[in-house]
């Protein structure tokens, strides 16, 4: 049952997203998050670049450093073919996890 | 792979640390960035945006730590920043690594004598297949025993060898001493006879030339011999063998056929074997000297069990076969009922182990002892230093740290001192255990043991250092963060000062030094007077001034006839000589670990006596009061009736309440002694006979010219009394040198040998005593640094005491009562710790018990002289504080 925590939300969120927009930044990352939930979810910086250090560890994102629209220099992080494959898992995984959560709360 | 690459850069750690600085920069910037496109001013910005962010170290930590790379990296740093805060407070670090070490290095040179002599394989090949064939129980003084590992006759042997369907191979060995060189410049060699089978069997394997082979078992008169690694390379320079080498071994020159390797040392642990020789079997070998050492190399699938099994079957058939003749009804039948088994040889043999087993396993508990002594010193050292170290603690907590780094980093600190301490305490073990083995030496011979450190000392002297570290580092380290930031970080607060419960923990080191010390000190005390004891244990008879004389003339060949004469002749001259006091002949020198025995019958009582057979001079040379009768005189003959003087002992078990003098004792035959029947003449008080802790045996004294003519050797030995041993030997060398050129002589002092065998005693008695004394010293510098510490905590308590008017001598006893407290703890559990660790020791104790109040009494007394000692000088301290400095301090 370890796979299915919740705490794997957050990898979740941040595979998802990369595989959206194929190439991000950290900040663009909780951007992101927060735009396309409808500032429902917040990602927080302390949780995220652990998070995003951890996988680059795993293999499962690469970094490399470049130039965003501003013109700043920051650091972005693509998925590698191992993330798309951990982030199909994860789907899965997770889509038991809410219906696992959904037969709880429906239980009378 | 990530990890890999970021190893590979941990050189450039400082790249990657800036490369993630860079990245939280600039998320920061963004978001700045961001909030003031939202219309935030500038200054706001910043305030939003890092109050969102949180505290950048902390949370760069926590990127370090997702790292693999950098989180050995901050491994290092750790270790680097305790070597720093070491090297910054030398005192400390040196008193803790010393201690350390000495108390590591104790520990691991008792551990590496107990291995040379116990655990540690021989040098041959698959050592753990090699059995030794014993008669189980022994012989129980049937026969004639020669050496601590004769337990064969040849007659036996030559049966195991045509028998060993449990062994893929047998061998026979027995050490013999002999004699190397020309005649007048001889020196002494120790011999190995051997088999042929021997170093096949064992699987070693020729340094040089070959080795004795089974066809070499051929003649009884020496004619090839292999020497050892060591006596090849000191005696021969280490010249290459060829087949023309030859050396004169026993007057005659016998071929040398090679070198056994550096490692093969024989088969007895503690001793060597210069050369060896090839065993042969005489036409008529005897049948009651167990001289030989047999073992065996047992087949696949054989154990220890089966094999003495299928020995135990196989004996009454050899048993049966070599039957001596000459025996009484009675020894045959304890012969037939012999049975033989297997034991492990395959780490030797050794007198060592049942002399010392137990002397060095109570040195390990006693060094153990200590190191748990030193333990709690540096504990305390550790907790003083984690008091002090608090603020420091507080404030990188209160930056962020976390509790697991800073026990990380204290338990890295006492990891850094167990280690060193422990690789000190590994080198210092070298030459603590040399010093050891030749504390074991006497003057007769010394113990050639190899201490190597090989892996079980490495496991133990890790193992040790894990402990001590987990014993002094944990309870200080936990310590250390669990103080709270903000009262640490107090102005004017140290740390949680009087917290009782951290004051405790002190104590209880206190107390369990105090009760560890009792017990090391009684049983120091216990050692050095069962030590004195038996040095001062007055045996019966005369010890100082008294010359062993060993006197060989088999070079003489004189006539059997002319012997009795020869022998008087000789004695009446050595009695003759200026500055010799007296001299007698006698066949066992007392007290040296030999014994005699015949069966003896007296009326209906049957029994074994000792006997010992002297010249009429004997009890006068030795200072024995003859009690009742009379002594033997020059008429006591071969041809007059045969007489007897008996001991107490003797009287008590075979002659009961009745008058001694004139009853009739026969003695049963053995080979070479027909029975014969004597008559007690007199009767003399109790004499030790050859071990000081043994009762004394019934012992009869028999006339020197009373012994069967057979049972002579072309030998004597002569106890010399004078009042100036080494000039009486000279007299005595040079006058019978003048009169017999070829006579070989040995001398050797009589007391010096009694002492001799009272080496493990010695040992204990001053390593028991020397650790003791260390304990004390331990103890003094342990109850002094935890009281000054503790009075420093409370100088504002006495300042304020002494302001309100305390007087000294009442702030004397406020720190004397604690010691008082203390001390009063630890010496009730040391006293009853010593009590059951005394058990274990009473059997190594000679004239008092383990529950000895004396000794008792005496350790308590030892104890609080040390304590009030140890707490006076902080005590006096305490009340000599100026209150107004205490106070303003604050």
């Amino acid at each position: 049952m370890a796979k299915n925590d919740l705490q794997g939300a957050l990898d979740l969120l941040i595979f998802k997203t990369l595989s959206q927009l194929g190439s991000m930044h950290g900040y663009g990352i909780v951007m992101h998050i927060e735009r396309v939930s409808d500032e429902l979810l917040n990602v927080e910086e302390g949780s995220l670049y652990p998070a995003l250090h951890r996988m680059e560890q795993s293999g499962w994102v690469r970094s490399e450093w470049a130039v965003t629209e501003s013109s700043r220099k920051a650091k972005f992080y693509t998925l590698t073919a191992a993330g798309r494959k951990q982030l199909a898992a994860r789907e899965k995984n997770w889509e038991q996890v809410v219906k696992g959560v959904q037969a709880i709360l429906g239980f009378v | 792979m990530g990890v890999f690459r970021r190893i590979w850069v941990l050189g450039k750690r400082s790249k990657l640390d800036r490369e993630i600085e860079d990245e939280l920069r600039e998320h920061m910037r963004m978001r700045i960035h961001d909030n003031i496109a939202k219309g935030m001013s500038p200054a706001e910005a910043a305030r939003a945006a890092r109050l969102r962010f949180g505290n950048p170290t902390l949370m760069k930590e926590r990127v370090d730590a997702e790292d693999a790379a950098l989180g050995l990296d901050s491994l290092f740093r750790d270790v680097r920043y305790a070597i720093r805060g070491f090297a910054k407070n030398r005192a400390f670090t040196a008193v803790a690594i010393l201690t350390l070490a000495l108390g590591i290095g104790a520990n691991t040179a008792v551990f590496q004598l107990l291995d040379a002599v116990r655990l540690r394989s021989l040098p041959i090949q698959k050592p753990q297949e090699l059995a030794e064939l014993r008669i189980i129980g022994g012989t129980q003084g049937f026969g004639i025993n020669y050496g601590p590992y004769g337990h064969f006759t040849i007659p036996m042997w030559q049966e195991i060898r045509r028998h060993h369907d449990a062994f893929s191979g047998v061998i026979a060995w027995k050490g013999a001493g002999m004699q190397v060189g020309k005649r007048n410049e001889a020196k002494n060699v120790h011999g190995l006879e051997v088999s042929g089978e021997f170093f096949t069997v064992l699987g070693v394997s020729p340094w040089q030339g070959r080795l004795i082979e089974p066809q070499d078992e051929a003649e009884c008169t020496i004619s090839k011999v292999v020497v050892s690694y060591p006596y090849w390379k000191s005696e021969m320079g280490g010249v290459a063998i060829t087949p023309n080498s030859t050396m004169i071994v026993e007057g005659r020159s016998v071929q040398v056929l090679g070198v056994t390797p550096p490692s093969f040392f024989g088969m007895v642990v503690g001793d060597r074997f210069d050369l060896a020789y090839p065993t042969c079997i005489p036409p008529r070998p005897p049948r009651n000297v167990f001289d030989f050492s047999v073992m065996g190399r047992l087949k696949s699938g054989w154990n220890l069990d089966r094999a003495s099994a299928y020995l135990g079957s196989l004996s009454p058939g050899i048993f049966q076969s070599t039957t001596p003749t000459g025996y009484g009804p009675g020894a045959t039948k304890q012969y037939q009922a012999f049975r033989l088994a297997a034991y492990p040889a395959g780490a030797g043999v050794s007198t060592l182990r049942n002399a010392y087993d137990t002397s060095l396993q109570l040195l390990l508990a006693i060094t153990g002892l200590v190191l748990l002594i030193a333990c709690a010193n540096l504990a305390n050292l550790m907790l003083a230093r984690a008091s002090v170290r608090q603020r420091e603690m507080a404030i990188r907590m209160a930056l962020g740290a976390s509790r697991r780094r800073l026990l990380r980093q204290l338990l890295i600190e006492s990891g850094l001192l167990a280690v060193s301490g422990a690789a000190l305490g590994v080198a210092l073990a070298q030459p603590l255990s040399r010093l050891l083995v030749a504390s074991l030496s006497t003057s007769q011979g010394s113990i050639q043991l190899s201490i190597v450190t090989d892996w079980r000392v490495l496991l133990f002297a890790t193992a040790v250092a894990a402990l001590t570290c987990i014993v002094f580092g944990t309870v200080p380290a936990m310590r250390g963060i669990s103080a709270d930031p903000i009262t640490s970080l107090k102005p004017g607060e140290r740390g949680t000062t009087g917290s009782r419960e951290r004051f405790s923990v002190q104590r209880l080191m206190v107390i369990t030094q105090i009760a560890v010390s009792m017990v090391l000190l009684v049983g120091a005390l216990l050692f050095v007077r069962s030590y004195r004891n038996l040095m001062t244990f007055d045996p019966g008879m005369r010890e100082s001034g008294i010359t062993v004389g060993f006197f060989d003339y088999s070079t003489l060949t004189i006539k059997p006839e002319n012997e009795a004469e020869f022998k008087r002749r000789l004695v009446d001259d050595v009695r003759g000589l200026p500055g010799v006091q007296n001299a007698a002949t006698t066949n066992t020198i007392p007290l040296d670990g030999s014994s005699w025995s015949h069966e003896v019958h007296v009326g209906a009582t049957e029994g074994s006596s000792k006997f010992t057979y002297v010249s009429p001079s004997y009890f006068a040379t030795m200072g024995i009061p003859l009690l009742t009768g009379r002594n033997f005189a020059a008429t006591d003959t071969s041809d007059s009736p045969h007489v007897l003087i008996v001991n107490q002992a003797f009287v008590r078990r075979f002659l009961g309440a009745s008058q001694p003098i004139g009853q009739l004792v026969r003695v049963m035959p053995e080979p070479q002694y027909p029975e014969s029947t004597y008559e007690v003449i007199g009767t003399i008080p109790d004499t030790k006979y050859n071990n000081l802790r043994e009762d004394t045996p019934p012992i009869a004294f028999v006339p020197a010219t009373q012994l069967p003519v057979t049972a002579q050797g072309p030998w004597m030995s002569m106890m010399i009394a004078s009042n100036d041993s080494p000039a009486a030997i000279n007299v005595v060398r040079r006058s019978i040198h003048a009169k017999y050129p070829d006579m070989n002589l040995e001398f050797h002092d009589f007391q010096q040998g009694i002492r001799d065998n009272l080496v493990a005693d010695r040992m204990m008695a001053m390593l028991s005593g020397f650790f003791g004394l260390l304990a004390a010293v331990l103890v003094v510098v342990g109850l002094y640094g935890v009281l000054s510490y503790f009075i420093t905590q409370r100088r504002n308590e006495i300042g304020i005491r002494i302001a309100l008017g305390a007087r000294r001598w009442q702030v004397i006893g406020m720190v004397m009562r604690d010691t008082a407290a203390m001390l009063l703890l630890g010496v009730a559990f040391g006293t009853g710790l010593a009590l059951i660790a005394g058990r274990s020791a009473s059997a190594m104790l000679f004239g008092l018990k383990a529950y000895d109040p004396v000794t008792l009494a005496f350790a308590v007394t030892l104890l609080s002289v040390i304590a009030a000692l140890a707490s006076w000088l902080p005590a006096r301290n305490a009340a000599n504080l100026d209150p107004v400095a205490a106070l303003r301090s604050e």
